[in-house]
């Protein structure tokens, strides 16, 4: 309870700290769009959410249009497909990291989304990923698979032609 | 003085456990009512504040994600209190005081199902020489309450308020306890935290509510009846419980006083009393009698989504006035352990 | 893209356990790292206000003026109950295993209460106004939790 450190220099020397761990256990609930999304994952489908006053389409989708303020009542199927619209490339390793660096996280714009979540890129080298770079999703194995983004194993590029600036500029 | 009115209220029932609903699921059909109801356009509204707490659900900064209810795209002018909504009323009443824009957005939200709340809320006290206890806020209310009753009253007294408070609740269709209970029942029923019976605490709840503020002529325009602010006022007491009387309540009978409410005839009465004893504390500090009606809503003790419970008393109150049901009101939220800080307003119908 | 089944709200939600730790350690600044100083002592010491009044556990200000403290002072381990309450099941955070009450309790020489534990057998034997002792524990480290609980005066004579 009190600090270790200090007390081992000197059991008699004035108190000058004090330890107070707080543990906390919730319960945490994921609501409905986001346990639709999740889920969805698992069956291998990536279901958005269209905001039904600026039709801009949610991946995931929160139920809600942060824009309009309004809940997001559609539901639409992306494909697992899209661009990269901006990366970095991670050099620092740490405590429990599970991939070799340097490897790459990108922001992904699913196709037909209008917003990016971010994934990790594999199969290609760190200095090769470009901005506009399509890509699509691998997934894990049925026997891996679980209500949440790590059922995509990694974004891999497609080979097809980069999207041009124009096409992504409104999401970078 | 620029005059300030409730113009609309908008809350969600209470509920136990919102499981399938996530804080900005639970929000946005309040917002979107509130507004609605205003008859202010969401795009024109000046300023948008909250109150929340991100240790309910244990999420740093949710408070964040609690905006995508109001649709804050192009930004907007925002604000937020970590305390119940009521603050954040307050915080808007001042802003519009500045006099360059009309109107204002006031929510909050609480899921106190997603952790344990009585626990939860022992880290709000002083961290050296109370939090490391986890004194619960049941039993800290037990403590007052045992300090209430120690200064002259009794058992029976609760047992009439609680019996009261259901009887109101019974009626309200966003109360999460609706079941009534006569003194009798009452009192057979063993403690849970002795002086406290299951009845003199507050349920679990989650639930979230909004109000829209308008000043001057612009509030004239958006309905032939408001609930006019006619004066408002919080002030605090010293954090550590053992240097207040826990019996009494100084700094409502203080915000009472500053804000008018000492001095007016209500018809109706809110106050936000998570325990029964503390009811009856309030009332004393702002010399409640019995020609006035308290808790008409059935109170937090019936429906307490913390967090917004304070603001909820606000708009219940001013929803008596926009309907008609009563033309002067006071209305009262706390925050802190025992009532260590509390708001007072008084609510006036008028166009 | 293919439009899925309209009714969102057909869902099975996802819930999973939270927990959160924070292992916050706290610097004490000199009043109060006196008065933990004091606790690992087997001590309890007060803040005397500039209008004489003790209060414990000490605050570096008064708590009514806002002004300094004219500094600390002992006050006794034995005192009374000014309000109290029966906790009949202890949850897993709290200090005592066993039904106890916790307390506000005035040590003589103070005019303030602190809040503690108390341990006692039975409910009917705590009560406003009864004296207590506080229990140190036998390995103290400078914490609030260097008193044990607190227990009644007369079972600690008897």
């Amino acid at each position: 309870m009190a600090d270790v450190e200090q007390s081992e220099i000197d059991p008699n020397a004035p108190v000058t700290k004090i330890s107070t761990p707080i543990e906390l256990k919730y319960h945490f609930t994921a609501g409905r769009a986001a346990s639709r999304f999740m889920r969805g994952l698992m069956k291998k489908k990536i279901l958005g959410q269209r905001c039904p006053s600026c039709l801009k389409v949610y991946v995931p989708p929160r139920g809600s249009c942060a824009s309009c303020g309004v809940p997001t009542e559609e539901e639409v199927e992306l494909p697992p497909k899209g661009i990269v619209t901006t990366y970095c490339i991670v050099n620092v390793p740490f405590y429990g990291q599970k991939i070799k660096i340097p490897y790459v996280t990108g922001t992904i714009l699913i196709d037909g989304a209008d917003i990016g979540f971010m994934h990790l890129l594999q199969e290609v080298e760190a200095e090769e990923v470009r901005m506009g770079m399509r890509v699509e999703a691998v997934w894990q194995d049925d026997s891996e698979m679980v209500p949440g983004l790590e059922s995509i194993k990694y974004f891999r590029p497609t080979g097809e032609e980069d999207a041009p600036f124009e096409e992504y500029k409104e999401y970078v | 003085m620029r005059e300030v009115a409730v113009v609309s209220f908008a809350q969600s029932k209470s509920v136990r456990r919102a499981d399938d609903q996530n804080e900005v699921e639970m929000l946005m059909p309040v917002v979107s009512q509130a507004i609605a109801n205003s008859g202010v356009p969401r795009k024109e509204i000046g300023f948008t504040i909250s109150g929340s707490c991100d240790y309910l659900g244990g999420v740093p900064f949710a408070f964040v994600s609690g905006l995508d209810a109001v649709g804050a795209w192009p930004p907007i002018t925002e604000s937020h209190v970590e305390m119940d909504g009521a603050w954040a009323l307050y915080e808007a009443w001042v802003r519009l005081q500045h006099g360059d824009i009309d109107s204002a957005l006031v929510y909050s939200f609480g899921k106190s199902s997603l952790g344990d709340i009585s626990q939860v809320l022992s880290q709000q006290l002083d961290p050296y020489y109370l939090a490391p206890l986890w004194p619960d806020s049941v039993s800290l209310g037990a403590i007052q309450t045992r300090s209430w009753l120690d200064s002259g009253h009794s058992e029976k007294e609760l047992a009439q308020l609680v019996s009261r408070n259901r009887q109101f609740a019974s009626t309200n269709e966003h109360s999460q306890i609706t079941k009534l209970i006569d003194p009798e029942t009452y009192l057979a029923k063993p403690y849970i935290i002795e002086p406290l019976r299951i009845d003199d605490c507050p349920p679990v709840s989650d639930g979230a509510c909004a109000l829209v503020l308008v000043a001057g002529d612009r509030a004239k325009a958006c309905s032939t009846r408001l609930a006019w602010i006619k004066g408002i006022d919080h002030r605090s007491e010293p954090h550590s419980l053992g240097v207040r009387d826990l019996s009494i309540s100084v700094s409502t009978k203080q915000a009472g006083k500053n804000c008018g409410a000492l001095d007016i005839r209500a018809d109706i009465c809110e106050l936000h009393a998570p325990f029964s004893a503390q009811q009856a504390i309030l009332e004393e500090a702002l010399g409640i009698d019995e020609s006035v009606i308290v808790n008409p809503s059935g109170g937090a003790l019936c429906a307490n989504p913390v967090m917004a419970a304070g603001l909820i008393r606000i708009g219940e109150a001013a929803s008596r006035i926009i309907n008609g049901e009563a033309n002067c009101a006071i209305a009262h939220a706390t925050a802190g352990p025992c009532l260590q800080q509390n708001l007072v307003c008084v609510l006036e119908g008028g166009n | 893209m293919s439009k899925e089944g309209n009714n969102l709200s057909e869902v099975d939600i996802l819930e999973a356990p939270n927990i959160l730790e924070y292992p916050y350690s706290r610097s004490t600044g000199p009043v109060i790292g006196e008065f933990m100083t004091k606790l690992r002592d087997g001590k309890i010491v007060g803040a005397r206000t500039k209008s004489g009044k003790v209060i414990v556990p000490p605050t570096e200000y008064d708590p009514f003026t806002s002004e300094d403290i004219d500094g600390l002072v002992p006050v006794s381990t034995s005192g009374v109950i000014t309000s109290w309450a029966w906790v009949v099941s202890p949850s897993e955070k709290h200090p005592l295993s066993e039904p106890f009450a916790w307390a506000l309790i005035k040590l003589d020489g103070a005019d303030s209460s602190m809040l503690h534990c108390v341990r006692a057998p039975s409910s009917t034997s705590v009560a406003t106004g009864k004296r207590v002792k506080a229990k140190f524990r036998s390995q103290r480290e400078g914490h609030i939790k260097d008193i044990e609980f607190f227990e009644i005066e007369e079972a600690a004579n008897g």
